[in-house]
């Protein structure tokens, strides 16, 4: 039993940064915009964050510095991918090779210690309550924070106005600024809010998840976001769900390596990069599906006539 | 060809601003990082060494870039072909051969390809995006490299180090002079520029593919097959990348270990767009992003610098040069408010 608790708990804590970043992505995604860097703005973000834990900061700010590290890179990927019509996958690209050098720079300092760990919050009663109280009850905020942000941008997505707009723009641009509506800066906010998303996915694995400064740390984390989004046909839930999946495979390969499982740590490593490439094949396979979700202007620039 | 030029004078514009925010004097740091490393023969090698596999991959990941074939994980077939040369170079029954170079030369392009061909399969047939397969099996392939040099082929006189034993003269490349680490191999890279060449300006596959990225619906009226741009595309940059990591296993290392790329494949990416996808200016591109790596490990070594700034530059060249295009593209005019 203890041993099905670790791996449930395991599963939901791995999956919470992949949860903001690929509902993150996700939002871009529906504007009609394809931002490659996830990888490099996490990175931004995990940078960031674990610099103001370093510098004393408290917590809450130290996540949120993450947040605008995140931000800030992606407003360099809006800059090129928006205002001047760049190829959105090299643009993304720049910011996945820039983002890992900026944070590997920052990071040249910041030693190999651990840091406190963001803590865990035991809900009162509740945590208490046999088998569910430590299944559910007793993560660090961000992990609730991470399901509020499932449930906001569901809701808004696709029960208010706004994300009505925002998918109009993804799917017809022209439509929508015929219409009125100021699609560029739309855009803008959108990519915003994915760096934002990304950058709180990196604090969380720097500051809560690792608690430790590792070069490259993300280790891939950020495209399997990306891949997440296909994978869910561009759907919240299914992000949500792909993102359990993703952070059970993480959790039953360590567990795994820890039970000394014969078989090459590397080869137990390999499997969530190679579940990605299976899952992404299976998901390819129903086009219609694919196309039924699909924003249909994605990764094309637009530039407004005037 | 303005664009490059004018990003690459932007990138060392902020550049030396950053060198100032960090507070070291930009000319001299600019010095150090672009212009020392050429100072001396050996620099003028290793400067060479460098950017031969980056010009060698990036032709190879422009052809498929010319038909939006987007192979991001040159990496990995990088490291691929590396080990299949490297095994044949271990494991062939006479280290003495005539035949070992050859061979192993081929089991890097064929590994490459093979590794490639993979996603060219599952875009082809299987409609399964390009980008994410061909950067997770870049992850993949970093992995099995680090199982082999740790587990079955780690030198079992090597001290424990994870690395694989050293191979034999005849597997590797003979240096121009022995004081020098610049080898034969870069006659390689001339050819694959050659062949470039040749594919995009004078063949008609060429035309066609580069007919599929411009205008696909074009190339479907035409009757250009779609997944044969897949899978040329494909091919072509997991040859070239296999044959830079057998090349850098018979050249500079000798040898496999964890680390044998300081990541190559992933700057042919940048040296394909700074080359406009075209021979001649891949082989530029290529020599400037050998120097930002030469750049980055000597103000690593004299100035105490990161040699992250090698990754920062790298993106500050992109993003300038794609922000470039734009000004060239499309000309800028001033409307006058009310007219």
């Amino acid at each position: 039993m203890d041993l099905f608790i670790a791996i449930f708990t395991g599963t939901i804590i791995a999956a919470t940064p992949l949860i903001f970043a690929a509902l993150g992505e996700l939002v871009v995604e529906k504007s009609g915009v394809l931002n490659l860097g996830i990888e490099g703005m996490m990175l931004m973000g995990a940078a960031f964050a674990f610099w103001a834990v370093i510098a004393g900061l408290p917590m809450p700010v130290a996540i949120l510095a993450g947040a605008l590290g995140g931000a800030a890179a992606s407003l360099l990927f809006g800059v090129l991918a928006l205002t001047f019509l760049t190829n959105q996958y090299a643009a993304g690209l720049a910011l996945a090779i820039f983002g890992s050098g900026v944070s590997a720079f920052l990071g040249r300092n910041f030693g190999s210690a651990p840091i406190d760990a963001l803590k865990k919050i035991y809900i009162p009663y509740l945590s208490d309550i046999p088998v569910i109280g430590p299944m559910l009850f007793r993560f660090d905020p961000m992990v609730y924070f991470a399901i509020v942000m499932f449930f906001v941008i569901s809701w808004f997505l696709y029960r208010t106005k706004g994300g009505l707009v925002l998918r109009t723009i993804g799917e017809s641009p022209e439509t929508a600024h015929a219409i009125g509506y100021p699609v560029i800066r739309i855009r803008y906010l959108a990519v915003l809010f994915g760096g934002l998303m990304a950058g709180l996915a990196g604090a969380y694995l720097s500051v809560a998840y690792t608690p430790l400064w590792v070069e490259n740390m993300t280790a891939g984390k950020g495209w399997i976001s990306l891949a997440l989004v296909v994978f869910a046909t561009w759907r919240p839930l299914r992000v949500l769900l792909g993102a359990w999946l993703f952070g059970g495979m993480t959790i039953l390969q360590l567990q795994g390596q820890a039970l000394g499982i014969a078989v090459p740590s590397e080869l137990l490593s390999a499997l969530p990069y190679l579940a990605t490439i299976i899952v992404l094949v299976i998901i390819s396979q129903n086009r219609q599906m694919l196309a039924l979700h699909f924003p249909a202007s994605l990764a094309k620039p637009f530039r407004p006539a005037t | 060809m303005a664009a490059p030029v004018i990003a690459t004078g932007l990138t060392l514009l902020v550049g030396s601003l950053l060198f100032a925010v960090l507070g070291y004097d930009p000319l001299a740091t600019l010095q150090a990082f672009f212009i020392a490393p050429l100072n001396s023969l050996n620099g003028i090698s290793e400067w060479l060494l460098k950017a031969s596999p980056l010009i060698l991959i990036a032709c190879g990941l422009a052809v498929g870039f010319r038909a939006n074939v987007w192979n991001i994980g040159a990496e990995g077939q990088l490291i691929i072909g590396a080990i299949a040369a490297c095994g044949v170079g271990l494991f062939y029954p006479d280290p003495d051969s005539m035949l070992l170079l050859p061979l192993m030369f081929f089991a890097g392009a064929i590994a490459g390809m093979a590794w490639a061909a993979i996603p060219a399969f599952l875009r082809a047939r299987m409609n399964t995006n390009e980008i994410l397969v061909t950067l997770m099996l870049t992850y993949i392939a970093t992995l099995l490299l680090s199982w082999l040099v740790h587990g079955p082929w780690r030198d079992p006189a090597g001290f424990n180090y994870p690395q694989t034993a050293l191979l034999s003269a005849a597997a590797m490349f003979e240096p121009f002079d022995y004081a020098y680490r610049l080898n034969a191999s870069v006659f390689i890279t001339v050819v694959a520029v050659f062949l470039m060449w040749l594919f995009t300006d004078r063949s008609f596959l060429g035309y066609k593919m580069s007919v599929s990225g411009a205008a696909p619906l074009a190339a479907r009226y035409a009757g250009f097959r779609e997944s044969a741009a897949v899978w040329t595309g494909l091919l072509a940059g997991g040859a070239a990348a296999g044959i830079a990591g057998m090349a850098e296993v018979s050249g500079p290392l000798g040898q496999l270990s964890p680390q044998i790329s300081p990541g190559y494949g992933f700057a042919a990416i940048i040296v394909a767009f700074i080359g406009r996808l075209n021979a001649f200016g891949i082989v530029l591109g290529g020599l400037l992003m050998s120097l930002l790596f030469l750049g980055g490990e000597a103000v690593q070594m004299n100035l105490g610098l990161s040699a992250a700034l090698t990754r920062i530059f790298q993106g500050i060249l992109l993003f300038f040069l794609l922000a470039a295009d734009f000004f060239i593209f499309y000309r800028l005019r001033r409307i006058p408010e009310h007219a």
